[in-house]
């Protein structure tokens, strides 16, 4: 229930964590809005791609009117998320938009522009604890939940996993160790009982044998009526954490609470402990108990250019121009524009960009509010990145092997270990871009195995048409050699024909 | 009739014989690092390298008369294969040859299938005088479909980076 009750050797273990950085956490004054339903937008632009895994592929054409809650895309392949329609209205274009994405590039898009009217399909509900583990999965899945923490993993995957280990511990992950968010503190502070029951499905559908709930010290309030909410149900624990960047992490959020390292290259669920965000588990709860499925979320405007931060409940697919308009507008022109949190987000270049499932924050940044940009200066091996790595690397000995262009000792560093928190390069007191060497190596990784693949297929697919060929050079000679054959025999047959017929003639008149 | 078939028999036989005691006299030893080098190509034929063939590459790379970089085809992966096998280090940066794939214009194909029957990879589909398209994933961009193309309307073409393939980019120097 509280810290009393943490065993010594996770106490102890606490001691022995050392990892992180404390940036200011700046959530004021968004964390002290309640929060507030966005009025629709004129155009609602929903991203295929809103999810790790393969993009959703739409099932309703340009030109048709669909309805609140009505499927639009549905999911391609075991990891995969169905998209459905924020709002009544019009589907007026399927194509490519700018979307959040590092790269800048634009994805493809289905563009809703809403009716007004707002009508819904109608909805089911049921009690989720009539129902199967499997058909609670199936529900999460067809309600299109991602993980909400910005992972945006199909969460629906996280609950049907055929896991082969028992899960004894669900975790809930109300850590939101980015400075600037609140989304998840309004969440918790306002609904508590939405995340409460969510987390109560989840673990009736994963087996789990009890719920920890993970929430950072700089929310006491969410903390408090968390608590409150959890009074009834002796499975449950709400535990205050540190603040600490990044709390919020799965791997750390689980070592501080149970004492449990995840290995290297492993899932948490191979230690027998699934993490789900709280916003994920409201939505859960949204999508089990009353039939609806995920197309809006909390997000948090703020950063030092907007005029009143808030906390908005915003459609999916919502512009964050129009965000930033209902927030009083810009009182400067930001040095930076954040989708996410300040230190792992997207810069956007645009703000035509879509609010899509794993956006918890929209920050229009000051100049005093970044790091200046200075140029990097060399290396003086100080260490402070080793010291606050979070996965216990060495971002100073991957980056010079990466600067060297050598992946495969990079990789031997442990690269592919990475979460790309962006620590070290917080850290960084010759302002080297650590993070970004790291991702830039993560990602020449990723593409090399995607060649070799590719290299392999072309292989298999060369060969294949060479026997092919082959074969049918060889079918030809023998097609020839049979007929050639026949003709023979054939002839042979005339020809015996013909002699036989001679001599019955000279038989016949054989004066 | 006998006689025709006996003499064409015997012939057959007695070339058939030269040529198999040729290939026993003037048998050429194939250097096991050839074929280790061709293991490493992506057998497709195309002839970009200048060498006859991936076994002609393999041949030339074995002499050390080609570079690891000879294979535009097969990019970075192929030539980082090359670079090991061959012991030396590969400037990631002197890969600069851009990834191509084939792309057919819809407006000018005529159908007449004579890409598809060069495409060592069978990329191509199509029929007799219906419009021909790529399959992107199985096309090496090798260009052997582009001059035999009596209308022009098939070329490689860059590859466009999308959102799956993009790799975030080196830090400006540091």
């Amino acid at each position: 229930m509280n810290l009393s009750l943490t065993p010594l050797t996770v106490r102890a273990n606490r001691l022995m964590q050392r990892w992180g950085v404390h940036p200011q956490d700046r959530k004021a004054p968004a964390s002290g809005t309640a929060i507030t339903p966005l009025p629709l937008p004129e155009q609602l632009i929903l991203p295929l791609s809103q999810h790790i895994g393969s993009p959703a592929r739409p099932v309703v054409p340009s030109g048709a009117r669909v309805l609140r809650s009505q499927l639009l895309a549905t999911a391609q392949g075991r990891v995969s998320a169905p998209i459905h329609a924020p709002t009544s209205g019009t589907i007026v274009a399927i194509n490519s938009a700018p979307i959040a994405h590092p790269s800048g590039l634009t994805g493809p898009v289905m563009v809703l522009e809403p009716d007004g009217l707002d009508q819904a399909l109608a909805s089911e509900a049921v009690d989720p604890f009539t129902l199967s583990p499997a058909e609670i999965a199936e529900r999460v899945a067809a309600a299109g939940i991602v993980g909400m923490g910005g992972a945006t993993f199909p969460s629906a995957v996280k609950l049907g996993l055929g896991h082969n280990q028992p899960i004894q511990t669900l975790v809930l992950n109300g850590g939101e160790c980015e400075p600037y968010l609140s989304c998840d503190d309004r969440l918790m502070q306002e609904r508590p009982e939405q995340v409460i029951d969510g987390g109560r499905i989840i673990r009736h559908a994963i087996g789990a044998e009890r719920i920890v709930i993970g929430i950072e010290a700089n929310k006491p309030a969410a903390i408090a009526q968390m608590q409150a909410a959890a009074r009834d149900f002796p499975e449950i624990s709400v535990i205050k954490v540190p603040n600490r960047y990044p709390m919020g992490s799965e791997k750390h959020l689980i070592a501080w609470l149970t004492g449990q390292e995840v290995p290297s290259t492993k899932l948490a669920a191979d230690i027998g402990i699934v993490v789900h965000n709280v916003g994920t588990a409201a939505a859960i709860h949204r999508a089990i108990r009353w039939g609806e499925p995920l197309t809006q979320r909390i997000v948090t405007v703020a950063g030092g250019a907007v005029r009143t931060p808030l906390n908005l409940e915003v459609r999916l697919g919502t512009p964050v121009s129009a965000l930033i308009e209902f927030c009083g507008g810009l009182v400067s022109e930001p040095a930076r524009r954040v989708m996410g949190g300040p230190m792992m987000g997207i810069a956007i270049t645009s703000l035509h960009v879509p609010i899509i499932k794993g956006s918890g924050g929209v920050l229009m940044l000051t100049e005093a509010e970044i790091k200046p940009a200075a140029a990097a200066t060399p290396c003086v091996r100080c260490s402070a990145c080793v010291s606050a790595c979070p996965m216990g690397l060495l971002p100073l000995e991957i980056v010079a092997r990466v600067r060297s262009n050598d992946l495969a000792a990079a990789q031997e560093l442990g690269l592919k270990d990475c979460i790309s928190c962006g620590t070290c390069a917080f850290v960084c007191s010759s302002g080297i871009p650590l993070v970004q060497y790291l991702n830039h190596a993560k990602g020449e990784l990723a593409a090399n195995e995607r060649d070799a693949k590719k290299q392999a297929e072309l292989r298999a697919l060369a060969e294949a048409r060479s026997e092919r060929l082959q074969r049918e050079a060889r079918a030809k000679a023998e097609a020839a050699a049979q007929r050639k054959a026949e003709r023979e025999r054939a002839r042979a047959a005339a020809k015996a024909a013909a002699a036989a017929k001679k001599a019955e003639k000279a038989e016949q008149n054989p004066a | 009739m006998l006689s025709a078939t006996l003499s064409l028999a015997s012939l057959g036989l007695i070339f058939g014989l030269i040529l198999g005691l040729a290939a026993r006299l003037f048998h050429v030893e194939t250097d096991a690092n050839t074929a280790e080098f061709e293991a490493d190509l992506p057998g497709t034929n195309c002839g970009q390298c200048g060498f006859p063939g991936c076994a002609g590459a393999a041949a030339a790379l074995a002499l050390g008369q080609a570079s690891a970089t000879c294979c535009p085809p097969g990019g970075k992966i192929v030539a980082q294969a090359l670079a090991a096998r061959l012991g030396v280090v590969l400037d990631a940066n002197a890969v600069s040859t851009q990834p191509m794939v084939a792309n057919v214009h819809e407006d000018i194909c005529v159908g007449c299938t004579r890409c598809i029957k060069v495409c060592p990879t069978d990329a191509i589909i199509g029929a007799m005088k219906q419009i021909h398209a790529v399959v992107g994933d199985a096309c090496t961009g090798c260009a052997q479909c582009e001059p035999v193309c009596p209308t022009g309307a098939i070329r490689t073409v860059p590859v466009t980076v999308t959102v799956g393939t993009w790799v975030w980019p080196r830090p400006a120097a540091a």
